[in-house]
């Protein structure tokens, strides 16, 4: 770890805006100005209210949305790059080995299994399916999902059960960098502890995270820092 | 060994530039350019009409486009324009390096022979001879596209259309191509059966590192299995990029159209 620059994440001058062409060309914007760092090992929390553009930084981060300006700019490796113009090939390569999302929300696929969805990210990175499967199946395991449940897949499972199997694919890889969008949002108090713990082991991993947490207990055990998104309100 | 992976993986397996096919005045598709790599799913995706069949066909070498060029990395290394090779050279392509599923199982299957021999009949255009692993690799392939080893000498009139579907793959996949086209194969199947292929597909476009260009209509399809999109319409590609980001953040009028047109269930 002794060359790694401490540097994950550098985020500077970017901004987005919607452009609703079925709403005649009607320009709705998000964000602009925002600049931030993240480094290894920390937990920086977008803070702000419902609609002030967290969740649009964090998938501008993820280049799940594109941005009119501005730099996001990555450490993989021994190269930086700018995902606000990185081909799409490179940036899923970013997202195999760079690069981690935990959604709310699970897009579940038809016919695969709870275990095998867990486990993909990792044998993805390479990783044998045995101990693929075998890593999947303890995260599941401690985020207290019933073991008679690993081999269906979860498109009939509840919300706070397919959240969990989400969570637990999320955090299953080690990514540099980790994206938290809620992911402890209808959780119950003992799940949610157990993201506390998933997150403090990632920071002992020196993993840099950012994340969008409206549950204050949680965020006040893992925030380091905490920046206000509504300063990067666009002049609207 | 490492290193010549890492550079082969680095360069374009087809390189399609200003591909454009007029029918009379008409346009098919115009001015289109872009670099498959290995290992890489591209959904081409569209209305009715918006000439991504077209598109398809013409890099497919179905269909001689008007201008442009389409080059292919053969397995030599070799950059070949298509439409400067011989035609033999094209067929020999398309036997063996390529496939090409088509909507209709009936359109890329012989319908009069068994199912072995559908599958097998592509390991005989590349040499193999010997009838006894001629079979046994059959069966296998029957068996990873989930058709059962006592249909083997069904012909595929009494196969049901999702199995006919998945015989059309087996038999495209089975000579380990490295292209694979493939134009709307979940088409007018049922949504168990189209579930079940989609399944199947990704499995094996993942574990055989296939590359695809595939065209449907379908985005939900476009989403689970492409890594790139290209979006048509009258015969332009007017916009192209990461799958997810395309669809969760389009930019043009039309594609903000086609996303919000989804049913939700």
């Amino acid at each position: 770890m002794t060359n790694t620059p401490k540097t994950k994440v550098l985020v500077s001058d970017l901004a987005k805006s919607f452009k609703m062409h079925l709403r005649d060309g009607l320009e709705i914007p998000v964000v602009s100005g925002v600049n931030f760092s993240v480094s290894a090992g920390e937990c920086v929390v977008l803070g702000g209210p419902s609609g002030s553009g967290k969740s649009s930084i964090l998938k501008m981060i993820y280049a799940n949305y594109r941005c009119q300006k501005g730099q996001i700019l990555i450490t993989d490796g021994d190269e930086i790059v700018n995902v606000a113009d990185a081909t799409p090939r490179r940036i899923i390569r970013l997202r195999e080995t760079t690069i981690g999302y935990v959604s709310q929300f699970l897009r579940a696929i038809p016919r695969v299994p709870a275990l095998t969805l867990v486990a993909e990210p990792l044998m993805a990175q390479g990783i044998a399916e045995d101990e693929a499967f075998e890593r999947a199946g303890n995260l599941l395991s401690r985020l207290n999902v019933p073991e008679r449940l690993w081999q269906l897949p979860p498109a009939t499972f509840s919300g706070g059960e397919q959240q969990r199997v989400n969570i637990a694919r999320g955090f299953i890889a080690h990514y540099p960098i980790l994206l938290l969008d809620e992911p402890t949002a209808s959780l119950d108090a003992a799940n949610r502890a157990v993201v506390v713990e998933l997150v403090e082991e990632k920071k002992t991993q020196g993993v840099a995270m950012v994340g969008i947490l409206h549950d204050h207990d949680v965020r006040d055990a893992i925030a380091d820092r905490i920046i206000d998104v509504t300063s990067f309100a666009s002049a609207a | 060994m490492s290193l010549d992976i890492q550079n082969s993986e680095d360069l374009p397996l087809l390189q399609v530039s200003n591909t454009t096919k007029l029918y009379g005045g008409r346009i098919g598709c115009k001015d289109v350019s872009f670099d498959l790599y290995p290992g890489e799913v591209l959904a081409i995706v569209g209305e009715s009409g918006s000439g991504k069949t077209t598109l398809l066909n013409c890099l497919a070498t179905r269909l001689t486009p008007t201008s442009g060029s389409v080059n292919y990395r053969n397995r030599m290394g070799q950059m070949r324009n298509l439409y400067e090779m011989s035609e033999a050279e094209r067929r020999m392509l398309m036997r063996t390096d390529w496939g090409f599923v088509h909507q209709h199982p009936a359109d890329g299957l012989r319908m009069t022979v068994s199912a072995g021999a559908n599958v097998g009949e592509r390991l005989m255009a590349v040499g193999a001879r010997h009838y006894g692993n001629i079979r046994d690799t059959a069966t296998d392939w029957l068996g990873r596209v989930e058709i059962a080893e006592d249909r083997i000498d069904d012909d595929p009139r009494a196969f049901s259309g999702g199995m006919r579907q998945r015989l059309q793959i087996a038999r495209n996949l089975v000579t380990a191509p490295r292209l694979v086209f493939m134009d709307e194969p979940t088409g007018g199947l049922d949504v168990s059966v189209q579930a079940r292929l989609l399944d199947l597909l990704r499995g094996l476009v993942a574990d055989l590192g296939l590359s695809v260009i595939i065209v449907t209509h379908d985005l939900a399809v476009a989403r689970l299995l492409s890594h790139r999109i290209l979006v048509m319409r009258h015969g332009h590609v007017i916009e192209s990029g990461l799958t997810d980001q395309v669809l969760d953040d389009p930019q043009e009028s039309y594609t903000q159209l086609l996303v919000s047109s989804i049913l939700q269930p």
